[in-house]
């Protein structure tokens, strides 16, 4: 068996025990990625010999030490490029770290290689890459989700131990369902976002995708906690999230929303998650139904602030300071061409939505608007969770879709996020993990369960999510490739 | 909210240069959202704050000392243009 294809618990055994080298880790990912990327088309770049230097003196005994972990190419890692998969900033090289990386490095990890997403991560499908798209590892001809793709296809074909990507409206979740493995998005202020190129800044957070739930809960405690380069992260007391681990469920409540089981779900996706909650009950956790009202308008509310606040935040990319520049004599020209040459057809779109529902006449009907039903949206859980330590719900309504499928319907594309906005929304915590298999022309795809828990409680989430795995094999099944 | 929504106008507000063929795409593309968001119209919000971000913190201020920051050549390492220690742009005032 390959070192690859361990979680980071089990190669970090192997390193304390040193029957592996870090060197060794990063030489049999090296190995594994000239085999698979080629099909999965997971990484943007790779920069062995800054990693090599890294392993070469690396500190085993440290929470991660030499254990190498994939970034999502819209995170800062100094030295290296950041191109958020855009063309606008072909050539850019980041000049510090974010502060997720001085993180992992104190936690003795290697920030190693960038993987692809979907541009400046819009999109749920790594399709709107300017550098082509991913491919998911249990079906080449279908996406791997987003916009956090490269994150999650690297970890499932065991060409990464484990990465970080960035979850907006879903994009940890809905990739690590959609290609089998575990994905964590923090509650809101957890984690610093200091040098994450922002997105939806009320709404952006970064979390890991690993093999385990163990794994999510070690590179958590690696990355959490107040910065004060970024005002949103919050001084609660970081708690080790690995903490509730083992412990049985008696006692536990899970909540099913109605509203969440509805029809238009793929009935092999239904079946699965169905049969996730009996295999709860049957571990002790007790099973309510709980209602979250204003489900129904959680991807309007999302997709008037995400472009907001995107169309905002994506001013900076003028061709002044970095990025792209149109060569013309005419500044006025120069930023509206440089954006043009720059930016793609989604980030255009979305730029323009989210100009308009800020223009002048606009704002009240639609952002402010928007901001009033996202105050519903967040009351729904929080009365929920005065009942249920969790909610328990598909991560996706369908398995991965075909490439191509929806690249011309972008409200179709919309709607693929549809159970996973409102925790952003709402700003608590939630993940994904495998919970079985949609069989769909001769393939194997992935079913993710998702868990949303209630905000702070990172360690209760895993410890939920943990006992389902260690009572099932999901986790343990792998793409052939 | 009957007004129409003009893409070549609101690009112009984005500084983003658009071509005919996204100017006609995108009005019949983000149309169909703006369709589908209209139902945010029929929740009743009268009685509703809105919500900025998820975590109710304001004013977080930190002391006002000096801090080590970027160096002017790691700030200047990607400017398109840059001399004598600035950004270059092209003449704003005639």
């Amino acid at each position: 068996m390959s070192l690859t294809s361990l979680s980071i618990s089990a190669l970090q055994e192997k390193l304390r025990a040193r029957e592996a080298s870090p060197v060794e880790a990063l030489d049999a990912l090296e190995s594994r990625i000239a085999a698979v990327d080629p099909s999965i088309h997971g990484y943007l770049s790779r920069d062995y010999a800054a990693a090599r230097a890294l392993a070469e003196k690396a500190d085993v005994n440290l929470p991660l030490g030499g254990v190498p972990i994939a970034i999502k190419d819209v995170i800062n890692v100094i030295g290296e490029p950041c191109t958020c998969a855009s063309k606008i900033l072909l050539g850019y090289k980041s000049t510090y770290d974010a502060t997720v990386i001085s993180r992992l490095r104190a936690a003795g990890a290697i920030p190693f290689g960038r993987c692809n997403m979907d541009e400046f991560a819009m999109g749920s499908s790594t399709e709107n890459s300017a550098f082509g798209r991913s491919c998911n590892p249990w079906d080449l001809a279908r996406v791997p989700g987003g916009s956090s793709g490269g994150s999650a296809a690297v970890v499932a074909a065991d060409e990464a131990y484990a990465s970080l990507g960035s979850d907006t409206g879903g994009s940890i979740r809905q990739p690590a369902a959609l290609c089998g493995i575990v994905g964590l998005k923090p509650t809101y202020g957890r984690v610093s976002r200091y040098g994450l190129v922002a997105f939806a800044s009320s709404l952006d957070q970064i979390g890991p995708f690993t093999k385990t739930v163990r794994d999510a809960g070690l590179l958590l405690n690696a990355i959490a906690g107040r910065d004060p380069q970024d005002s949103t992260s919050l001084d609660v007391p970081t708690e080790d999230a690995t903490a509730l681990l083992g412990r049985d469920l008696k006692g536990v409540k899970l909540g099913m929303p109605k509203e969440y089981f509805i029809s238009g779900i793929d009935p092999q996706v239904d079946a699965s998650i169905r049969a996730a909650i009996a295999k709860y009950e049957s571990l002790g956790a007790e099973i309510v139904e709980v209602s979250l009202p204003h489900t129904e308008h959680a991807v309007s509310v999302y997709y008037v602030i995400a472009t907001a606040e995107a169309s905002a935040n994506l001013a900076r990319f003028d061709g002044v300071r970095y990025g792209h520049r149109a060569a013309t004599d005419n500044l006025l020209e120069m930023y509206g061409r440089s954006r043009a040459e720059g930016f793609g057809p989604e980030v255009k779109r979305r730029i323009i939505l989210g100009t308009y529902v800020l223009s002048s006449g606009y704002y009240d009907a639609y952002y402010l608007r928007a901001q009033k039903v996202r105050t519903l949206i967040r009351d729904d859980f929080t009365k929920a969770f005065e009942k249920v330590d969790a909610i328990i719900c598909p991560t996706t309504p369908e398995p991965a879709f075909l490439a191509g499928d929806r690249t011309d319907d972008p409200l179709k594309m919309y709607l693929a996020d549809i159970f996973t906005i409102a925790c952003n929304l709402a700003g608590t915590c939630g993940l994904s993990l495998p919970c079985g298999f949609a069989n769909e022309s001769g393939k194997q795809l992935p079913i993710g369960l998702q868990l949303i828990g209630q905000p702070w409680k990172e360690a209760r989430l895993l410890q939920i999510a943990h006992a389902y795995e260690q009572a099932t094999d999901w986790h343990k099944a792998r793409p052939a490739l | 909210m009957s007004d129409p929504f003009n893409v070549r106008y609101v690009a112009q507000l984005a500084r983003l240069d658009l071509s005919d063929a996204e100017i006609e795409k995108f009005q019949s593309q983000l149309g169909q959202v703006l369709a589908h968001v209209e139902q945010l119209g029929r929740v009743d919000v009268s009685k509703v704050e809105p919500t900025a971000h998820a975590n109710a913190v304001a004013n977080v201020f930190r002391k006002d000392e000096s801090r080590p920051g970027f160096t002017q050549d790691a700030a200047l390492s990607n400017a398109p243009r840059s001399a004598n220690g600035l950004i270059v742009v092209p003449k704003v005032i005639e």
